[in-house]
Formats: C-alpha cells, sequence, structure tokens
C-alpha cells in the first residue's frame, strides 16, 4: 500500500462517513433531550427523496436542499406531535416513520417520473460540487503534504465540510449554552427543568427540529451530491449505523465524529477490498468487514468494551406531576 | 374532590380503538392515492377483488396471511413482556436457514414423515437462537433489546449474503440461491391435500403451515392467559417492580419470552423455504418481518387480533400485487405506505383515538363502585 493508496481510501472514508456523521449528530440532539430516535433512517430518506424531486423540478440545487430539510423537520415533527404531545411510544413512532417514508418515495416516485423510484438524474449544474480548499493545486506535487491536503482534505463537497464544523459547534451548543445546557437537563431530569419553569414539551421539540435540520443536510448530500438522484432505499441502513455510532460515541459529539469516521473507513475499506485476494487470507469475505460495526455496537452495548450509559430520561414522556 | 376518570368500556377499547385508527389510516392511504391522480375508491374496488375475488386470490391472501401470523405473534408475545422484539426480520431469515439446512442435508435420506417436521422445529430453533443473544444482553448486561435486534437484522443479513454468495451456493450456480430440495423436504400444499380426499381447489401457494400458523395463534393464547408463564409474563411486562417482589425473575421471563418471540418469527420460514420456494434463496423474508409489528399493534397483541389483523395484511398484498398490474401508477409499496399509516395511528397516536372515544362512550364508575372498591 503506498502513501495514495492510504490517501484514496481516507478520503473516500470522509465521503462516506459525512451522512453517517449528520445523522448521528441528529440522533445526538434528539437522544440528548430524552428522545429515542430509530426514525433517523425514515428520515434521511424522506430528504433526500424531496430534495432530488425539487432539485430536478425547479433546476436549482438550493431549492432542493431548502426542501430536504423542510421536509426531514416535518417528519422529525411528526416524531415529536406523537412521542412527546401524544405521549405515544417513540420506538413505535419511530418505526412507523421509517416506514411509511420508504413506502411514500416508492409511490410517489414511481407515479410522479415512472421510472421505477428513481428520479431523473441531475445534470451537473443541479447538483453540488465539490469545493477545492485554497491552494491545493499549488502544492500538490509537495511529497507527502501535497497528496494529503489535496487529495485527502480538498475536493469534497460542502456537506462534507459542515459535518466536520458541525461536530465543534454541536460540542460548544450542547456543552456551553444555555439552550445545550437544558436540552441535556430534559434528557436527564426533566422534572427539574419543568420545576425552572422551563416547558419540557417545547425543549423536547427544539431538539427534533436540530435533529430534523441535521437529517435533512445528510438526504440532502446523498441524492444531490454523491449521487446524481433518488432511488428507492438509498440511505439503505444509514441511519441505523448512525444509531449504532451514537451508542459507540456514548452520545457525545467528538465521539460520534470517531464512531462515524471508524466506520466510514470500514465501509471504504470493504470497497476496496471488493473481490480482491490478499497474502495469507486469501479471498477478502467482505461481509465480514461489512458486518463489523453492527457486531462492535452489540459488544459495545454489552458492556465489555466501556460501558455506554443512555440520557436517564431517554424514552419516557414526561408527565406534569407525576410521582 | 374531583369525580374518578372516566373508563372505557371494555368493547370500545378492543373494538372500536383499533378500527378508528386502522380506518384512519386506510383514510390517509386514501388521500395519498389521490395525490397520485387515480381514484382511491376503483382502487379499493380493484384490491378486493384481486384479493377475495376468486378462490385463487383467497389462496394467496391466506398464504400471505400465514406468515404475518408468525411474525405478527412474535411481536405480540414479546409486548406482553413490555419487551419490543424489533427483530422478527432477522430470526426469520435464520429460521431459513434452520429448515435450509436440515432440508439439504437429509431431503435424500429421510422420508418426508420425519424430515418436514424436523426442519420445521430446526426453522423455530434457528429463530430463537438468533434472538438469543439480545436476549442475554438485555437480560443480563441491560442492553437495550431495540438496538441489539436492529443489529441483528443486519447481521443476519450480512450472515445469509455470504453464506448464499459462497458455502450454500452450488457449483457453477449464479443465483444467490441453494439447491432445489427433493419432494421429501416440500411441505404440502393445501390443493394437495385436497385432492387426495377428492376436492379440487385453483392452485395456491397455501400450504400445510397455515394450519401450523393457527395453531401457534391458539398456543399463544393458551400460554399468555391460561399459564402460569404466561401469568408471570403479563405481570413482568405490566410492572416489572411488583413482579420481581412476587419472585418472578426478570431475567428468565426476559429470555424465555424473546426465545418464544424468536422461535414464532422463524416458523415464518416454513412457510416460505419448505410450503413454497423448496430453497433458500436472498432476501426472501422481504419485510414480512416488519409486517409483524403493524400486525401485533393492530390486533392489539392478542392472537384473535393478530389473525384478523393478518388476514388484512394478506388481503392487502395479495390485492395490492393485482391492483399494481391493472394501476401501474398503484405500486406494491402502496401496501407498506398503508403499513407505516397502521403503526403511526394504531401504535404510536393511539391515545389520540382513546381520548375522544372516552368522551364519548366513557362511563364514571358509580359511588358505590368506587366505594367498593376502596374499602
Amino acid at each position: 500500500m503506498t502513501l495514495q493508496d492510504i490517501v484514496l481510501v481516507l478520503a473516500s472514508a470522509l465521503r462516506l462517513s459525512t451522512p453517517l456523521l449528520l445523522a448521528c449528530l441528529a440522533g445526538l440532539y434528539s437522544e440528548r433531550a430524552g428522545i429515542f430516535n430509530i426514525g433517523l433512517e425514515g428520515k434521511m430518506l424522506a430528504a433526500a427523496f424531496a430534495a432530488a424531486v425539487v432539485a430536478t423540478t425547479t433546476s436549482s440545487v438550493l431549492l432542493g436542499l431548502i426542501a430536504g430539510i423542510i421536509t426531514a423537520v416535518f417528519f422529525s415533527l411528526v416524531h415529536g406531535f406523537a412521542s412527546i404531545t401524544q405521549r405515544g411510544n417513540q420506538i413505535v413512532s419511530g418505526v412507523a416513520i421509517n416506514t411509511l417514508v420508504i413506502g411514500l418515495t416508492a409511490v410517489l416516485g414511481n407515479a410522479w417520473f415512472r421510472e421505477g423510484g428513481r428520479t431523473p438524474p441531475l445534470p451537473a449544474s443541479v447538483r453540488f460540487q465539490p469545493i477545492e480548499l485554497p491552494f491545493a493545486r499549488a502544492i500538490r506535487e509537495v511529497p507527502v503534504l501535497g497528496p494529503v491536503y489535496s487529495d485527502l482534505l480538498s475536493g469534497h463537497y460542502l456537506f462534507v465540510y459542515l459535518a466536520i464544523a458541525a461536530v465543534p459547534f454541536t460540542a460548544f451548543v450542547l456543552g456551553q449554552t444555555r439552550f445545550g445546557l437544558r436540552l441535556r437537563a430534559v434528557g436527564e431530569n426533566p422534572a427539574a427543568v419543568d420545576t425552572a419553569g422551563v416547558s419540557v414539551e417545547r425543549m423536547r421539540d427544539l431538539a427534533l427540529v436540530c435533529c430534523g435540520v441535521l437529517c435533512g443536510l445528510a438526504g440532502t448530500y446523498m441524492s444531490t451530491a454523491q449521487s446524481a438522484s433518488f432511488v428507492t432505499e438509498m440511505t439503505a441502513g444509514k441511519g441505523f449505523i448512525a444509531l449504532a455510532a451514537l451508542i459507540f460515541a456514548k452520545w457525545r459529539p467528538w465521539g460520534a465524529m470517531g464512531a462515524c469516521l471508524l466506520f466510514g473507513v470500514l465501509d471504504a475499506i470493504a470497497i476496496r477490498l471488493e473481490g480482491a485476494t490478499l497474502p495469507i487470507v486469501g479471498q477478502v469475505p467482505v461481509q465480514a468487514i461489512q458486518a463489523l460495526p453492527y457486531l462492535l455496537t452489540v459488544i459495545l452495548l454489552a458492556g465489555f468494551i466501556g460501558r455506554a450509559i443512555p440520557p436517564k430520561a431517554g424514552g419516557v414522556p414526561y408527565v406534569k406531576e407525576r410521582r | 374532590m374531583s369525580s374518578a376518570p372516566k373508563e372505557l368500556p371494555h368493547w370500545v377499547d378492543v373494538v372500536l380503538v383499533p378500527a378508528a385508527s386502522v380506518a384512519t389510516a386506510f383514510v390517509a392511504a386514501g388521500l395519498v392515492v389521490l395525490a397520485i391522480g387515480e381514484n382511491p375508491l376503483e382502487a379499493l374496488q380493484i384490491l378486493l377483488r384481486g384479493a377475495l375475488g376468486s378462490g385463487e386470490g383467497v389462496g394467496f391472501t391466506l398464504y400471505y396471511a400465514t406468515n404475518f401470523i408468525f411474525t405478527g405473534l412474535a411481536v405480540a408475545v414479546a409486548f406482553h413482556a413490555g419487551l419490543f422484539n424489533i427483530g422478527g426480520e432477522g430470526q426469520a431469515y435464520l429460521g431459513g436457514l434452520g429448515a435450509a439446512l436440515i432440508a439439504l442435508a437429509f431431503d435424500s435420506s429421510l422420508p418426508a414423515i420425519i424430515l418436514l417436521p424436523l426442519a420445521v422445529i430446526a426453522s423455530a430453533a434457528f429463530g430463537a437462537l438468533w434472538a438469543f443473544v439480545p436476549a442475554w444482553l438485555q437480560a443480563k448486561r441491560d442492553s437495550h433489546i431495540v438496538i441489539t435486534t436492529i443489529m441483528f437484522n443486519f447481521l443476519a443479513a450480512t450472515l445469509m449474503v455470504y453464506l448464499l454468495a459462497g458455502p450454500l451456493k452450488p457449483l457453477g450456480s449464479m443465483a444467490p440461491d441453494t439447491r432445489g430440495f427433493t419432494a421429501a423436504a416440500q411441505l404440502p400444499t393445501i390443493k394437495g391435500v385436497l385432492v387426495l380426499f377428492g376436492a379440487t381447489i385453483p392452485s395456491s401457494p397455501l400450504n400445510l403451515t397455515f394450519f401450523l400458523a393457527l395453531l401457534a395463534a391458539a398456543f399463544v393464547w393458551l400460554l399468555i392467559w391460561r399459564s402460569r408463564l404466561g401469568y408471570e409474563i403479563r405481570a413482568f411486562g405490566h410492572n416489572p417492580a411488583a413482579a420481581a417482589y412476587a419472585g418472578i425473575s426478570a431475567t428468565r421471563i426476559t429470555i424465555i419470552t424473546l426465545l418464544i418471540s424468536g422461535a414464532l418469527a422463524g416458523l415464518m420460514a416454513s412457510n416460505e423455504i419448505l410450503g413454497v420456494h423448496h430453497r433458500l434463496s436472498l432476501g426472501f423474508v422481504s419485510g414480512y418481518g416488519f409486517v409483524g409489528i403493524a400486525v401485533a399493534l393492530m390486533g392489539r397483541s392478542h392472537p384473535v387480533g393478530v389473525v384478523l389483523a393478518s388476514l388484512l395484511f394478506g388481503v392487502l398484498y395479495q390485492g395490492g400485487a393485482e391492483l399494481a398490474f391493472e394501476k401501474p401508477a398503484i405500486t406494491r409499496d402502496m401496501i407498506v405506505v398503508i403499513q407505516g399509516l397502521v403503526i403511526l395511528f394504531a401504535g404510536a397516536l393511539e391515545r389520540q383515538f382513546r381520548a375522544p372515544l372516552t368522551a364519548l362512550f366513557g362511563r364514571r364508575p358509580s359511588r358505590a363502585e368506587t366505594q367498593a372498591a376502596t374499602s
């Protein structure tokens, strides 16, 4: 393996981990506020669909982005209505959203475009384009630093940088602001927040809006940047891997980045090794690498490598004055 | 002193609440049909005709319902213990592996009368086995069952891709399937059985597993409401703390309940693998495990409710196929929409239907009843 190979695998890992990281942070806002969110997958898928449909009909990728975000926020609030306002089961509500969105996007996509649920491919002018960082071309020839800067760090889509920037931002918001403190408190001890005169329901709804915005970014990235159209079930379980990453990260922003990058690297390696034969190992069972994120999460949940302790009030609707 | 809260009469609770939520789901689905420019009433007509209008249609409807009875019961049993087994999909997948391994190993050496029961048992055993690790982790290490079963669904999927792309695939074959089973490992169809008695019905994949599903429903009823274990399961589901005081072991109940749940989900594979396809193929579960969630919620975790809800979903699956054929704009994905809406309205938003119905039908216990209850 040369440096070039490593740079290429890592750059691909960065691209692959972006939707994971956005969705994982989305889940973080929601779960730290005490709302279990199995519906990340569905919200991403809905956003991917809305973004592709609006971008292709209006020929504006920006409108697509806005549509993606609005759609994801809408489904996030459906989850909120069911599980906060109506105090329904948060897991059931998440499953409902996932199922509903898989069906709706397929039915509507097929009815509108008649291509088996796929949206028409977006021309380059209505897609997000990779961003070249300053001097990337100039220093490409510099040994080591050149390829690392020009090929690994430069030349990604806006979303890749947004996702990375969202990590310190989230860490700051949750750790250093009044909003973040209240959000975390609502997930740990809602009664205390209520006593302080802050509406628990409103805080949780706000957390779900944050969650929706991030899911919207993740979905839009998948259908208008990473690929050029929406395909049915294109999220392919990424929402669940993000959920796994969230547990892996023990519900912390920097941990989320580490976990998502790790899963992204595994994914990139699996793609690279597809069909390849290695010395000693022989034909690589790619499935073994693909299974790793799930396996690692189960092992972590079992408490064999550290303990993942979820927010205390997670999954429980808040009822005033209940003892 | 405020008066006692209104109580919902039992029949409203078991009939009207689910009926109202399912009706809402269908109205919402009708709006989707309207939105894509088709007539929902016409669609409903085609759907019903496709599912119930011919003997063949009824056969297919019951065949689909068989799958849903199993996966629905699997979810329902776990619900009684307050556990959400979302892993029916993976457990059914592994159930298929169990049935297929037995069939492949013995279909040229054992007679059907021994082989078939063995294969059916293997499907249940493998389903239970796949539920065991999440069950053990939930009981012993307090790992959330929902997350672990989701992970196990994905693990099952990758395991099967590995097995069917390599070890289980016959040499020289391109398709991700095992070889076909011989006749000894094929469950008789209902048509085949009736022919022995001189009766003929139109052909359909409906096979003996249908009766096994009904038996399973009866078994679940006996288990939950007529056995000591069922009592413990319900007590644990209602109030784990009180159950612990009553000497009910949380570990034992959690593991046993989830093993039963996994076994029921695994049995679904018997219908598909031994009854219809006669080979193990990639992705044969195709979402039937997830339908079980909608079925259990709609059937309110009661075996009778589960069977009725399964029949409804059977109608949707068979009629939906017919509908997609006649109206290409309404693809079979419409069923998934309805499934999602049912989970939303009958599951997550159930309270919303309960409140107005309580206002309408609820009655306060009379003073005498309240006093009798408190004294």
